[in-house]
Formats: structure tokens, sequence, C-alpha cells
């Protein structure tokens, strides 16, 4: 490789406000006309299925944006919310005369999802055409709380805004206007541009969701060790699959860690690519705290204590590096530190590592053996991995050990990628609208965290902004605009504080789809938003780049898109910033493909239109492998990684200059057997969270009168049947879920697949059917595992949240302790607690008390950044 | 349609329980709450004595199945087989679908016949 290496400077120069924006040279190449969407897909019959399946009538599903199916109008798009989903499917909507949605079907010639479709978007007509949802933008006229909302016209909508982001911005700054977001959701572009250039604040981040745990701190170690990310390779980012694709190899083994991906999905990752590699033979070793259905049709099953999952990583790493089954080719040219991390492991053996994780020594070593004797072999790894106080540091020895193999850019391995044309469609979308402001610098959490202060995310640090919320340090939050989250029932850990906290802001906007429990107990200001089917928009995460079109042109009421609303206010309050041409979210992103130089291969300008018409939608681009031999990671072209060193860091330099520890390790989570005996007298059992279905994605999907809500019409926990007749708890019971932060109500369903001393709970939860007024709140408190976590527990580097290993007790809901005053909603309402006044303390929810001890190095100048980013 | 012609081809091997089938049939039909064409049974998570852990999803027509009828005349396949995430579902007259499950030559398939 090259001896030439960069500075750390050069590299948090070209990594700053990456968010999946760096310099993958190879991101720009465009895939030639044959490598685009073509008829293999249609000749794979359904899903890349077997030989027995049947094949798709093509006839019927032509390969052009709209047709007429007798009276219906098709039209071929992309779903991606509202309502959410990380996955981007390709959908038909039918519409009728009338511009209403029908009927949806899964589109047949997607590369991607290729006929499937999930049954929330073949229920979504439900979701579209519902009663509940918001028709149009209301404001609040009673108290908070209330739930009294008056109609106004859009342009009172607009005044109150306006007035009301002038006011503050004057009195107090823009610093202390703050955006979030909702997972995964499709307006990360218009949820930052309005933030940046309407607001004129540069805080954003995932809603107050705890440490970011949602894929950053996942992808901040990536960028940080490997100078971009990875992801598995299921042949996913070419639009010729599987053994269509001449280069492609299919795992031999794919490890699912801390993920159950058929449900899930996430991370634009569709779990069921792993199915169709699973029919041609990859096995898999799954590592889960109960048994998926994935996990059964596993190799090997490790049931892990939730939260050890970094543990168990430098366990297999102790028995890869001395029984001498790592690649050693990889190891000597590509990577950094392999000796110090030789080292660390042996501090790991599978015994100790038994010990903490609960995995049986010899499943460890087997697993290791079976992982690291594959070629290729995979790591697909999911939200367990940042859930955890060190979950960057979890992150780490995962990617250390997917290094140690050297299954690094290759075929069937994990693959690093860029985003597709290199579009700036995330966190930094519009960024450059506070060049020459202070605002980046003033993030909040940004002074406390090294990675965040040197720019390896986009967004702010969730737990900070809470804490300038509650203590007006180091300056107070005046308004908070959440678009496409909901924060008391789903995204933000210690919801009754949460609840405390937010009472407190000046002017709070809720931008949604429905009246959620988060708009009635803090909205001054509701707006309605379009779902997927109503909008004109650019999905741009990974590859391939894909269009959503509208369905018709006709709005839900006067619901209106993401970006319509942004380019709206945004010709109000900030006339100078949005150009006489941007008036619609078409014309929005024809002028992002503009701004950001994307063009067709002809060299001719790339528009929304073109993607459509040519591309079918779907415009993939060239897909290379090793692209760390041919200079494909870095922006001089040389060989290696973007990092420091130019080589994959097991040992990672940026953190040895930060401080932190340069090498992996594992650290009981806050409260645990181990890490608090006392606590675990008291409290038992370990609770994991987050336990995914196919009904809901997070808080949604709970409207009664979906097909999901009837299917699965309750919150349920999962707990071992010797466990619950311990409690006296038999299949179905309601069950009282407490520790020493608060409680919840869910019900039982017996799995014995679960070690008996961990119970797992599903999230989300609220029920639209109940009073939407407090003290009910649509009941978003009453079986909230979030009443049982802690905010502000993250990692030194801010990143990652104990959310998946809390500890509890469980008994049984029995007249006498569910009254209505028992309820979480009506204690938290009434008292700010689940418990009632007589719980003065939610301890140890305080704040973790990290402050550095040390001057990070200075070695990066926004100014300096801004002089070599600055765009045209 | 004529009963014992047709029927349906389920590889349960790879039925991961995703419910589009659920409701793919109950949408294009617009059934009420309580009406379903396929429903989905489970079986585990269990543990055997050999240490085997049984997790099977098996969907199941009812009588409301008419394995989509309109849609078939139309040239489309039936909604749950056009929809199904892990395409384990197979649509034909029994005589090919057994065809197939012998040439398939693997366990965990079965065949209703409607």
């Amino acid at each position: 490789m090259s001896e030439e290496k960069l500075s750390a400077e050069e590299v948090a120069q070209e990594e700053v406000f990456s968010d999946g924006k760096t310099a993958n040279i190879a991101g720009g190449e465009l895939a030639s006309d044959s490598e685009q969407v073509g008829d293999f897909v249609r000749e794979k019959g359904i899903a890349y299925g077997m030989p027995y399946n049947n094949t798709y009538n093509m006839d019927l599903y032509p390969d052009q944006v709209r047709w007429k199916e007798g009276d219906l109008t098709a039209t071929r798009t992309t779903m991606w919310s509202g309502p959410g989903c990380h996955s981007g499917c390709q959908i038909i909507f039918y519409t009728d005369e009338d511009g209403k949605l029908v009927k949806t079907e899964g589109d047949p010639n997607s590369p991607l999802s290729a006929g499937r479709l999930c049954m929330r978007c073949l229920e979504l007509p439900q979701m579209v055409n519902s009663e509940r949802r918001l028709k149009w933008p209301v404001k609040r006229v009673g108290e908070r709380g209330e739930g009294k909302w008056q109609r106004i016209s859009w342009d009172e909508a607009y005044d109150m805004i306006i007035e009301n982001v002038r006011r503050i911005q004057e009195e107090y700054g823009p610093e202390c206007i703050v955006s979030m977001i909702g997972t995964g959701r499709n307006v990360s572009q218009a949820i930052a541009h309005n933030q940046y250039a309407n607001f004129g604040g540069a805080d954003l981040t995932l809603c107050f969701l705890s440490g970011d745990s949602c894929m950053l701190p996942r992808t901040a170690l990536c960028y940080v060790i490997m100078g971009n990310q990875w992801v598995a390779d299921f042949s996913q980012f070419r639009a010729r699959r599987y053994e269509d694709d001449p280069e492609y190899v299919l795992p031999e083994v794919a490890v699912i860690w801390g993920t159950n991906p058929v449900v899930c999905n996430s991370d634009a990752f569709l779990g069921h690519w792993i199915v169709e590699a699973m029919k041609r033979g990859t096995k898999l070793i799954t590592i889960d705290p109960q048994l998926t259905w994935i996990g059964a049709r596993s190799e090997m099953w490790l049931r892990l204590r939730p939260g050890t999952d970094a543990a168990l990583a430098l366990g297999m790493m102790n028995v890869i590096i001395n029984e001498d089954l790592y690649d050693h080719e990889f190891v000597e040219n590509w990577t950094y530190g392999f000796e110090a991390l030789a080292e660390r492991v042996q501090e790991y053996t599978p015994e100790r590592v038994a010990e903490i994780t609960w995995v049986p020594a010899d499943q460890i070593v087997a697993a290791a053996r079976l992982y690291a004797q594959a070629k290729p072999a995979t790591v697909q790894w999911g939200l367990a991995v940042d859930m955890a106080k060190i979950g960057v540091i979890t992150a780490h020895a995962i990617a250390c050990l997917v290094g140690i193999t050297g299954n690094i850019d290759i075929p069937g391995g994990n693959v690093l990628v860029d985003q597709a044309a290199s579009l700036e469609f995330g966190y930094n979308s519009g960024i450059w609208e506070l060049e020459g402001t202070d605002m980046v610098a003033k993030r909040l959490g940004v002074d406390r965290y090294p990675l965040k202060k040197y720019g390896f995310t986009a967004s702010s640090q969730a737990d900070s902004i809470l804490q300038a919320i509650e203590t007006e340090e180091p300056h107070p939050v005046k308004m908070l605009w959440i678009e496409s989250a909901n924060p008391i029932a789903n995204m933000g850990q210690d919801a009754p504080r949460l609840y405390r906290a937010l009472k407190t802001i000046d002017f709070f906007v809720v931008e949604d789809l429905f009246i959620t429990p988060t708009a009635v107990a803090f909205a001054d200001l509701v707006i309605p938003c379009a779902m997927s089917n109503e909008r004109d928009c650019i999905r741009v995460w990974f590859d391939p780049l894909r269009t959503l079109t509208k369905a018709s042109d006709k709005p839900f009421y006067e619901a209106k898109s993401d970006e319509q609303i942004m380019i709206e206010l945004g010709h109000r309050i900030a006339p100078e910033k949005w150009p006489d041409f941007v008036q619609t979210d078409r014309e929005y992103m024809d002028w992002r493909l503009m701004r950001d130089g994307v063009l067709d291969t002809d060299g001719t300008q790339m528009t929304m239109d073109r993607v459509e018409e040519k591309y079918h939608g779907m415009w993939y681009h060239k897909f290379r492998y090793k692209k760390y031999e041919i200079g494909g990671l870095r922006p001089d072209g040389a060989p290696g990684f973007m990092t420091p060193t130019g080589r994959y860091e097991l040992y990672c330099t940026l953190f040895a200059a930060f401080g932190d520890d340069p090498l992996p390790y594992y650290q009981e989570p806050p409260t645990s057997p181990v890490a608090t005996p006392e606590l675990a007298e008291k409290y038992p059992y370990i609770i994991t969270t987050g336990k995914r279905s196919f009904e809901f994605f997070h808080s949604e999907w709970r409207q009664p009168e979906t097909i999901s809500r009837q299917l699965h019409p309750d919150p349920m926990f999962d707990i071992h049947p010797d466990t619950a007749a311990k409690h006296g708890i038999i299949d179905g019971d309601w069950v009282w879920i407490e520790n020493q932060m608060g409680k919840m109500k869910q019900r039982a369903r017996l799995n014995p697949s679960l070690d008996p001393r961990v119970i797992s709970t599903e999230h989300g939860w609220w029920f639209p059917e109940q009073e939407p007024a407090e003290p009910s709140l649509f009941g978003v408190f009453d079986s909230n595992p979030n009443n049982l976590i802690p905010q502000c527990e993250n990692g030194t580097n801010g990143y990652g949240a104990p959310i998946k290993c809390a500890m509890g007790t469980v008994y049984k809901v029995t007249p006498e302790n569910d009254t209505p005053e028992d309820q979480p909603s009506y204690q938290v309402c009434t008292t700010g607690y689940t418990h009632g006044k007589t719980h003065a303390s939610d301890k140890p929810s305080f704040y973790d008390g990290w402050t550095p001890d040390y001057e990070p190095e200075g070695f990066f100048d926004i100014e300096e950044y801004w002089k070599t980013h600055e765009r045209k | 349609m004529e009963k014992g012609k047709y029927g349906l081809f389920i590889d349960y091997e790879f039925c991961s329980g995703c419910k589009a089938c659920v409701t793919a049939c109950k949408m294009e039909h617009g059934m009420e709450p309580q009406d379903f064409g396929i429903v989905l049974l489970q079986d585990g998570p269990r543990e055997c004595t050999d240490g085997v852990w049984e997790y099977n999803y098996l969907p199941m027509p009812t009588h409301l199945c008419d394995l989509c009828a309109d849609r078939v005349a139309a040239g489309k396949l039936p909604s749950c087989v056009h929809h199904c995430q892990d395409a384990v579902m197979v649509y034909g007259t029994v005589e090919e679908l057994a065809r197939k499950a012998a040439e398939a030559g693997k366990s965990d398939v079965a065949i209703y016949v409607r």
C-alpha cells in the first residue's frame, strides 16, 4: 500500500459532517445502462425464489411510471415515510378517479424488493384514508395537555411560526431553536435544511434517543476506524443480484448480531435478503438473547446476556487470533495495531467471556471457528450493538472481528458504501446556509464529546439537548420542532423525565400524520404532513437513488409534504435563501440535484423526471469491491483507507488522540447483576426492550382500524415459563414491570427460549382509542418501557445508552393495584413520575457526570473546512 | 372454481411469519376484521429432547379463500402468492404443485388443495 499517510487534520477535514458523504470516489461513477434495472428481475419469478416459484405476468407490470388498469391509475414508485420504515421498497399505488388510494401491490420490476410487500404497505390505504389523520393545521386553544385545538389556515400557521422564530432568534439567538426527527424517515433533507435555512440554528437530533443509539454509534465508529461504513453484502448494490452478478459471491456464513432482520428490516437493509441467501446455502450464526425465527434456522444460536456483545466479540477474537485463524494477508497489508489488539484479547478467554455473556465457552469457540474459517463471511449487525453504554466500543469490537478475518469490501463480506450520486441528502442538507456563523460550533454536546466536535456525525447529542432544556446551560432551548417523532411514546428514554422537561418549552411545533401524545402534551401548533404516496421526493440511503412519485395530484385535505412545508415557510421567513424556481417539492429535488452537480451518463443535468423515466425510478451507481486496493476510498486516490494511518484501524489512533482507549474492551452495563448486586436483589431480571413486530414500526400503526392493531391489540412482553410460574403469571396475564425508576404494564407471552433471568418487552405503545387529554394522554405511559430506562447515561464519547439492558421485577396486575390512579399515565400527568409523589427520585437517571479531563487536540478548524468544502 | 383442482404450495421452512399473505388477502377482498381468507399458524419456539428448537409458521387458507379468482382471471397471481415476502407460496393445479414438491426434493412443504 501507499506509504503516504494523511494527517489527523486532513482526515477530520474530509470526514467532518460526513454522515455518509465521504470521498468514496467510486460513488460518483455510474453503472452502465445494461447494469440498470432490466429483464433479469422479471425472469427470476418472485423475490429471487426457487425453481418452484410462479412468475409474474409482466405484461401487467410495464416499465412505466404510470399506466391504467381498468378504472384505476397505477403509479410505480418507492415507499418511504410516512408512515415510516427503513426499507424503501418498490410499490404500485392504485388510485381511483378521485385520486384516492384504493390498493397497493408490490412492484415485480424491483431488483431490491422484487414484488414482495410487507403487511404495512399492503394495509396502507387504511392508514392513508384514516379519518383520524390530521387534516389541517391546528393550534392549541386550551392548556397544554387538554387536547383542545382550533383549525387554522396554513397562512396563520406560517405566521405563528415566523413570529415565534423571529422573537426567539432576537431575544435568545437561533441556537435556542432545536429540530428533531424520527428514525429512518425520508425527511432528513427537509428537516435539516429547514432547521439551517429557516431557523438558523444547527441543532438537529434523532429526537431524544439517548446516546443517539440508533445506527449512529456504529456509523461513527466505522468512520473513525475505516473512513467509511460497512454493510453486509447481499448483492443489494447492483441491479443484477446473486447468481446474475458474475462478481458476487454468496456469504458462506452470515452472523446476525443483535437484530431480528426479517421483522425490523433496519438501516436500509431488507431482512428477507438473508432468507434469499439461506435458500442459496448461506449458513447463519445468530446472536440474540431470545430465539428468533431466523435464529431457529441458524447453524448456531448464541443466547447472550443483553448488553455483553462487546465481550463476546473479544472472546471470539481471542479464539481466532490464538488459533491462528485470522487473515494474515489483510491484517499485515491493510490493518493497523494488530499486535496491540492481539494482546488485548488475551484478557478475554472463552471461559471468562462465558461468565460475562452466559454463552457457554464451547459455543464461543465453535462460533469463532465457524465464522473465521468461512470465506466470505459477513456480519449483519443491529440496534443491540448501539444500545449499550459502550455502544461505540461494542461496534469497535465487532468491526475488529470483521477486520482480522479480512472480510472487508469483498463480495459477500462487509462492503463499504457511499450514498447514491454522493448526494448530500442527510443531516448536512442545507448546512451551507450556516456558513460564517458559529452555530455548528455551538451544537449542544459538541464541546463534551470529541466525536461530535470533530464532525464524525452531523447531529447534536440528544441527551445534551435534554440537559440544556433542564438546566438552561450552556443556553436554554426555547423552541422545539418535532417532525415525525413521538418522544414520550418511543424515541426518548426516561419518558416521565421528558414529560417534565418538555412542558417548559416556550414554543413547540409538531409536524406529523396524527395527533400524537407528544402533540397533546406539549404542542402549541400541529401541522399535517403528507404520506409517502402524496410526496414527490428522492430517496438517498446507500444505492440506488430512488424516486418517490405522487400517486395523484390530490392531497389529503390540507396535508403537505415535508419539503413543501419547508419551501413555503422558507419563502416567507428567509426568502433570500430560496430561489424563485423552487416552489414545489419536485422543484426542490431538481434544485438539489443541480446544486450537488449530479449528472447523467451523457453529461446532462440529472432531474427527478429523468430518474423516473430513464431509470424506472431506481438509479444505480457503479459499485466496486476492494476499493482500498484501487484508491477508491481516499480523495488523493491512494490505496488504503481514509484514516490517519491509511489503514483499517484495529487500534484507533483518533480515540488515542481523544484520550479514550484505542482498543475495544468490555464494561458492565451501569445496572446489572454484576455491577449493582444490591439492586439486583430487588430487581433481579434483566429487561431488554425494543422487540419488534411485523405489525408496527415503532409507535406507528396503533390506530384501531388498522389490520396491524387488530392482529396485535395489546402490548406483549416475553417471559420464561419458569419465571412466570414463580410469580403466578400465566400466558396473556397483564403484568406490572417495575424498577427503581418507574413502572409499566404489558401482557405476558410465555417464551421458553429466553434465559429465565431475562424478560423482553415491546416499545412504542400508545392507544389512539383512549382519551387524548391528560391525565390519559392516550395511555402513553401505561405500557412504556422507557419509564424504566435512564437518559443521559452515555458512553464517554457521547454515544450509546443502556437501553436494552435495564433491570427490574414483575408482578401481576390485580384489581387492587390497577385503579385509575395506579396508571402510569395518570401518575406522570399529575406528579411527573410513574410511582406517584412518594417516588421522589428517579436515580440512577442522573447525569453521568462525565467531563473531559483532557483537552482534545484542536486539529480541526471549521474555517479551513469551509475553504475546501464550500459548495458552488 | 372446480373444487380439488387448484391449490397452494407452501415451503414453510422459509416462511418467516410476516403476515403479508394474511393482510394481502384481507385487503384484496375488503374483509371485515373477523374475516380471514388465510391465517397464520405458529409452532414454537419449543425445544425438543434432542436439543433442536422448533419454530415454524404455516399459513393456512380458510373457507373464504377463493384463490383470488378475479385476480387470476385478470392474469395476476393470487395476492398472497404475489406478495409473500419470502417467496414460499406457489399457486397452481394440484398436479403441478405435487410435481414441484417432488422436484424440490426438500422437507417442510405443505400443499393445500382448494
